[in-house]
């Protein structure tokens, strides 16, 4: 037995050691492990936040996919109908020109019509007032003798029925 | 070196004493002079306590650290210096102080008038630190109580700085913290939350901490050869009974309805109530028990073992036996290290998990 007097050791001890709890608790256990936890509850808020941020960076990705398809079809959809326009004015336009064409092949034909109608005009009236001429010279000619004269009638009446 | 040097020149006459013989001619030895080598004194001071804390010896005169010698006598409290006795332990040095005189022998402070040699020598070992009715309270400052205080400031000086520098630096710890941290967080996590439950742990953790550190601390100073440290307080059965005994009482006045029911009233039939309430009566006091033998013994033992193995080179009076010595004292010392880790964590396991049967909810 290594006792000196138990009594000392038993006193003292007590004394020490709760003098030690007390102050140790005070100043040493409560900062070190409310530091310990406040840094715990910290690195868990921290790794949930970063959690979330990820989660949003998804969400946020998977909006961008959405509007990056809506464009996407918006734009198909523009192009489609840019496409469509085009077709319609295309074919309106060469209806249009064919239309024009056509009235043009009209007052083209109409004027050929006029035109041809004019010079036949022109020609009978020449015509008439060759015949007129000749008839003229061949009346001069011819009132010599009444047997041609009559010849002659008759054969440019004949001529003139032709017409 | 010079220790051992000194040692072997004090040691005129070494005298080969073989240890089964030494427990009973051991007191007469003391006696027969300076010159005789007692292994068994040898290791019995440096493992009992004494009102003096021995520095070292210088040229055969011992030179100590004085410590208070507090008494209270028949005529009240009595203080002085240790100083006073001269280093003497046989009984001869009187010192008269506030009407009383007063002898040391063997450690032991008594009233030179009520001292008698023969019946210190007749009581037993057990028997002699109990001797109150020729002896005064003693409640000195010994080397024991020396060491558990140096080893208090040290803690509060060391978790103080370490405490600071939390309230400055919020993030991962490093330097000090950076080593505490980890066994603060060992005793958190693998002692305290595991035993006592997330719900109460929080409660107790002061005590914990302070019990294994204070305990982890005290092995490890027994371990340290030289002064101030080298107090053997672990190794000390009123020192491990005390704290066996705070965590008893922690853990009675933490008991819940269910904890008393298991003793007073066991899920047991009533036929069985004479053997089961006894036992369980007397479990409440072995596990406190147990406690205060099992550091006390596994320290004890170290110190012992150590202090023997140093002293074979003087047994066998030859330092040719030195390098068997030197080899298994440096084991033995390594051993050391890790027993005095062990065992605090074994005796704040044991508290906390004490402390857990107590607070345990039943569903």
């Amino acid at each position: 037995m290594n006792i000196v007097a138990p009594e000392s050791l038993i006193l003292w001890t007590t004394i020490i050691f709760i003098i030690l709890l007390i102050l140790l608790r005070k100043f040493a256990w409560k900062p070190i492990l409310g530091a310990v936890r406040t840094r715990e509850t910290s690195i868990n808020d921290a790794l949930a936040a970063a959690e979330k941020a990820k989660l949003e960076m998804e969400n946020l990705h998977a909006d961008n996919e959405k509007l990056l398809q809506e464009a996407r079809a918006e734009r198909e959809a523009m192009m489609k109908e840019a496409r469509e326009i085009k077709t319609k004015m295309i074919a309106d336009a060469k209806e249009d020109a064919k239309a024009e064409a056509d009235k043009m092949v009209a007052h083209a034909q109409a004027a050929i019509v006029s035109e041809k109608k004019a010079a036949i005009a022109e020609m009978k009236q020449t015509v008439a007032s060759l015949s007129l001429e000749i008839a003229e010279k061949v009346v001069k000619h011819e009132l010599s003798d009444s047997d041609s004269q009559l010849k002659l009638v008759n054969e440019m009446l004949g001529d003139a029925k032709l017409n | 070196m010079r220790l051992t040097q000194t040692l072997i020149g004090s040691l005129a006459i070494i005298v080969f004493l073989l240890l089964p013989f030494q427990g009973i001619a051991s007191d007469q030895n003391q006696e027969e002079g300076e010159g005789k080598f007692d292994p068994k004194e040898l290791i019995n001071s440096h493992v009992w306590d004494s009102h003096e804390f021995h520095i070292a010896d210088w040229d055969g005169h011992p030179i100590t650290l004085a410590l208070p010698v507090i008494l209270w006598t028949d005529n009240g409290l009595t203080v002085f210096s240790s100083s006073e006795f001269h280093h003497d332990n046989s009984g001869t040095t009187v010192v008269e102080k506030n009407g009383d005189k007063f002898v040391r022998y063997r450690e032991h402070i008594f009233y030179a008038d009520r001292f008698d040699q023969q019946k210190f020598e007749d009581t037993s070992t057990m028997g002699r630190p109990f001797m109150y009715e020729d002896r005064p309270l003693d409640f000195s400052i010994t080397k024991t109580v020396f060491s558990m205080i140096f080893v208090s400031l040290l803690l509060l000086i060391v978790f103080g700085f370490a405490a600071r520098h939390y309230k400055k630096n919020q993030r991962a710890p490093k330097g000090l913290s950076g080593f505490l941290e980890p066994v603060i967080l060992f005793v958190r996590d693998d002692i305290a939350i595991p035993n006592i439950g997330t719900a109460k742990y929080q409660k107790y953790m002061p005590l914990l901490l302070t019990i294994f550190f204070f305990i982890w601390l005290n092995n490890l100073i027994g371990l340290i050869p030289f002064f101030p440290f080298s107090g053997n307080v672990t190794g000390n059965i009123i020192f491990t009974m005390v704290m066996a005994l705070i965590v008893f009482i922690i853990t009675i006045f933490s008991g819940n309805k269910y904890y008393w029911k298991h003793i007073l009233s066991p899920d047991v039939p009533k036929a069985l109530y004479p053997i089961m309430i006894p036992i369980e009566i007397i479990g409440m006091f072995t596990k406190p028990f147990a406690l205060m033998v099992r550091l006390f013994a596994n320290i004890t033992a170290g110190h012992i073992i150590i202090l023997s193995l140093v002293g074979l080179i003087f047994i066998f009076e030859t330092a040719a036996i030195s390098p068997v010595s030197i080899v298994f004292v440096l084991f033995m010392s390594v051993l050391e290290l890790l027993v005095a880790a062990l065992q605090a964590y074994v005796f704040t396991l044991l508290a906390a998990l004490f402390i857990g049967q107590a607070v345990e909810e039943h569903h």
